[in-house]
């Protein structure tokens, strides 16, 4: 019997941690719209997969929502002006990764009409599965939590396959971030609307929506909200226990169907799909109002920003714009992250563009950023208490630091997901989830090369 | 009296016994080996470092006394080495010639543009993986020792601006720190090919040398003053023309404006040893 309010009341899954949350600087923010500035800059390779197309070349005028880049293979999705202006560049630019990447750069026209065009809905009532898996692809859809995998390819069913559950994401469980909060408490309807077009199309039983209990208002705004929605009676809207990774696709499935996905297989093999609120809210506006992927929701937080906000930024604004726009960061920041604090990556520039996957730029002072020294292993095994996956991380970061990688595959390395939950509890502070990284761009770069 | 007899006189018989049989064993079961080829094997360096392709120097041994392989494969021994091990066993030596590893890259810590601070693991495979390792240059040098870590022959030394030097006098061309470099930056190049390309930036002008100030900027200029044909362009990079050794010449170099490209004679760059910080690599994590 666990007392009213803790942890225990909600359904979740096995190990995980408790981080700090430090959502409070920025969950009372109303979502805020950005100035223009002058360059939005869209790297080709923006989402998980093969990167898309130019079909505007340098010089060209575009409009705002018009068509930049096509899809590069299956999994890539297309890529849209997010600003009315002139294509300046097509070229290597600075992504977030640090790495100089081709990317279009766009020089926004100051004096273009700024009012949204009217919208232009397409009926997704009609149209067969394979029609609307091109429709999402082309409409740039990935999956906004921030991972950027695109969307359509969880909907293309291999053939004899089918989808029962549809699980809609709302734990947003990363400490800082509030941008998926934020979107739950002011755009409800169009969260519905978006996972009633998407139920619809996959023929699902169920549909589950589950939210972090550090976000019960946004339950209630949903729950409010959905009586405009007769056909979602199935809808479940689930509370689940404030734990990290709760919003790991995984750890979803399991906190709310009780469904365990099988080591090395997908959500799809137990007959599940699981998307982003933020990712819903995307297919809504681009089937009501033929708006594509343009712009999100980014939570600008951390100590070292001056002004914390949750911001609607058009994709492709530099994250020294977005910070400006913020009041700028405090001379003793050391450190910006691009994404969650756990699994975001940490900039080596702020002249690089937000992606479509950005959901929070994190700025933190001097103080909050751990640059200890790292000490030997002691076997305390907090590592193996934290993993929400059951590996076990300190054989692995063994095996790692003496390069034994085909023995670490056989330990299930190819099963983390770098939620980074072991390096966040090991008291020597050895950075295990980035000897995971190195190791598995090891292993990918062998596998190409035999 | 006699139980103690009795008790050495069967360890005795027994003893014999076992000798008999092990002695007719190795009589008949003796199986027949070249004598050559333990003779090559000591002649071989003994690192078995896979250079030669073969699992271990013994393999290679045998291998080379069945005529399967030339001495010369083996970029260890030396050139005197193989060429006794050549004479020991009748055979052509094989291409002997001398070759090292260098590093298409220049960009060290005083010339190449830093835009963050790199803090984690000290090793250049992890630093690659976060915001390009810090440096503006998505292409060079990481320095952060891979190599020098890989190397089985205490050959490679970083020096204080961050780059591998290579004592060419150890350095035996096995590969090791060609696979070790998450930027593939290191090759195998003939001792005597001596015009080397620092660089491996595919940009050109301007946007090249904004990240570092010995880039490529792609100008052409050594193309057009080399010998004809030694030099083509690539991707805005030279690329020098294998076994042309005898054409090339430092004449190339001179109006390189930035010094990508460079006459080497001996060492790559100047060695002086850089602090080591050896707590925070990977291979110290785990005592």
């Amino acid at each position: 019997m666990s007392l009213p309010g803790t942890a225990a009341r909600f359904p979740s899954f096995r190990h995980g941690i408790h981080p700090a949350g430090h959502k409070e600087s920025t969950a009372g923010l109303a979502i805020e719209h950005l100035p223009l500035f002058s360059h939005y800059l869209l790297p080709l390779g923006q989402h998980i997969g093969a990167p898309s197309v130019p079909v505007v070349s340098v010089g060209d005028g575009v409009i705002r929502g018009q068509l930049l880049a096509e899809p590069g293979g299956f999994v890539s999705t297309g890529l849209h002006a997010p600003v009315t202006g002139h294509v300046s560049h097509i070229g290597p630019r600075r992504h977030p990764n640090g790495h100089l990447v081709p990317a279009i750069e766009i020089r926004a026209d100051p004096f273009a009409d700024d009012r949204p065009p009217p919208p232009s809905p397409t009926h997704a009532a009609g149209m067969d599965l394979g029609d609307f898996v091109k429709f999402v692809q082309k409409g740039g859809m990935v999956g906004m939590g921030g991972a950027a995998f695109p969307t359509h390819v969880k909907y293309a069913l291999p053939p004899g396959r089918r989808i029962r559950r549809l699980v809609v994401n709302g734990a947003e469980c990363e400490p800082y971030l509030s941008a998926d909060h934020r979107l739950m408490l002011e755009r409800p309807e169009a969260i519905l609307r978006g996972t009633a077009i998407v139920a619809e199309q996959l023929g699902v039983e169920a549909v589950y929506l589950g939210i972090e209990a550090n976000k019960l208002d946004a339950l209630d705004a949903l729950e409010r909200a959905r009586c405009g929605f007769p056909d979602l009676d199935v809808l479940q809207l689930v509370p689940l226990a404030v734990k990290y990774p709760q919003g790991a696709e995984k750890m979803l499935i399991k906190a709310i169907t009780g469904l365990v996905v099988p080591a090395g297989k997908l959500p799809l093999d137990v007959e599940t799909v699981v998307n982003n609120v933020g990712t819903m809210a995307a297919i809504a506006d681009l089937f009501d109002l033929g708006k594509p992927l343009l712009e999100r929701v980014v939570t600008v937080a951390g100590s070292g920003v001056r002004r914390p906000a949750n911001m609607l930024v058009p994709l492709g604004t530099s994250v020294r714009d977005v910070l400006e726009a913020c009041g700028g960061i405090s001379e003793d920041t050391s450190m910006v992250i691009m994404g969650g604090p756990m699994m975001g990556m940490p900039l080596a520039s702020l002249d690089v563009p937000v992606l479509k996957g950005t959901s929070g730029i994190i700025a933190l002072a001097a103080k909050d950023v751990r640059v200890s020294g790292t000490y030997g292993c002691v076997r305390c095994g907090r590592c193996l208490q934290a993993c929400a996956n059951f590996l076990n991380p300190s054989r692995l970061g063994r095996l790692a630091a003496v390069g034994r990688y085909q023995e670490m595959q056989k330990h299930y390395l190819m099963d983390c997901m770098e939620c980074g939950a072991c390096s966040y509890v090991c008291p020597s502070g050895i950075p295990l989830v980035q000897l995971f990284r190195m190791s598995k761009a090891e292993i990918r770069n062998r596998e190409v090369a035999t | 009296m006699s139980t103690v007899a009795l008790a050495a006189a069967i360890m005795t018989g027994l003893g014999l016994s076992f000798a008999i049989v092990l002695a007719v064993a190795f009589k008949f079961l003796h199986v027949p080996e070249d004598p050559r080829i333990a003779h090559v094997e000591e002649l071989l360096p003994g690192s078995n470092c896979g250079a030669c392709g073969k699992p271990g120097c013994r393999a290679f041994a045998e291998q080379v006394v069945a005529g399967a392989a030339l001495p010369g494969l083996c970029t260890v021994t030396g050139v005197e080495g193989v060429q006794a091990i050549a004479d020991y066993l009748g055979v052509d030596a094989g291409s002997t010639e001398k070759r090292v590893a260098r590093l298409h890259c220049a960009g060290g810590a005083a010339h190449a543009r830093g835009i963050a601070a790199y803090e984690g693991l000290r090793s250049c495979a992890a630093a690659a993986l976060v915001g390009a390792g810090g440096k503006a240059c998505s292409w060079g040098c990481l320095g952060l020792a891979d190599c020098q870590v890989a190397c089985s022959f205490d050959a490679i030394h970083m020096n204080d601006e961050g780059l591998p030097v290579v004592d060419i006098h150890k350095c035996t061309a096995c590969g090791d720190c060609v696979r070790a470099c998450p930027r593939d930056l290191f090759v195998i190049e003939p001792f005597s090919l001596k015009l080397v390309v620092q660089c491996r930036v595919p940009l050109k002008g301007d946007q090249a040398t904004a990240l570092c100030s010995v880039a490529c900027d792609g100008c052409a200029r050594c193309e057009l003053d080399a010998a004809p044909g030694l030099i083509h362009m690539e991707n805005n990079l030279p690329v020098v023309a294998p076994h042309r050794e005898g054409d090339a010449g430092p004449k190339a170099t001179y109006r390189c404006p930035t010094g990508a490209i460079q006459w080497v004679e001996g060492r790559q760059f100047e060695a002086e040893d850089a602090v080591e910080r050896p707590s925070r690599r990977p291979h110290a994590l785990f005592g």
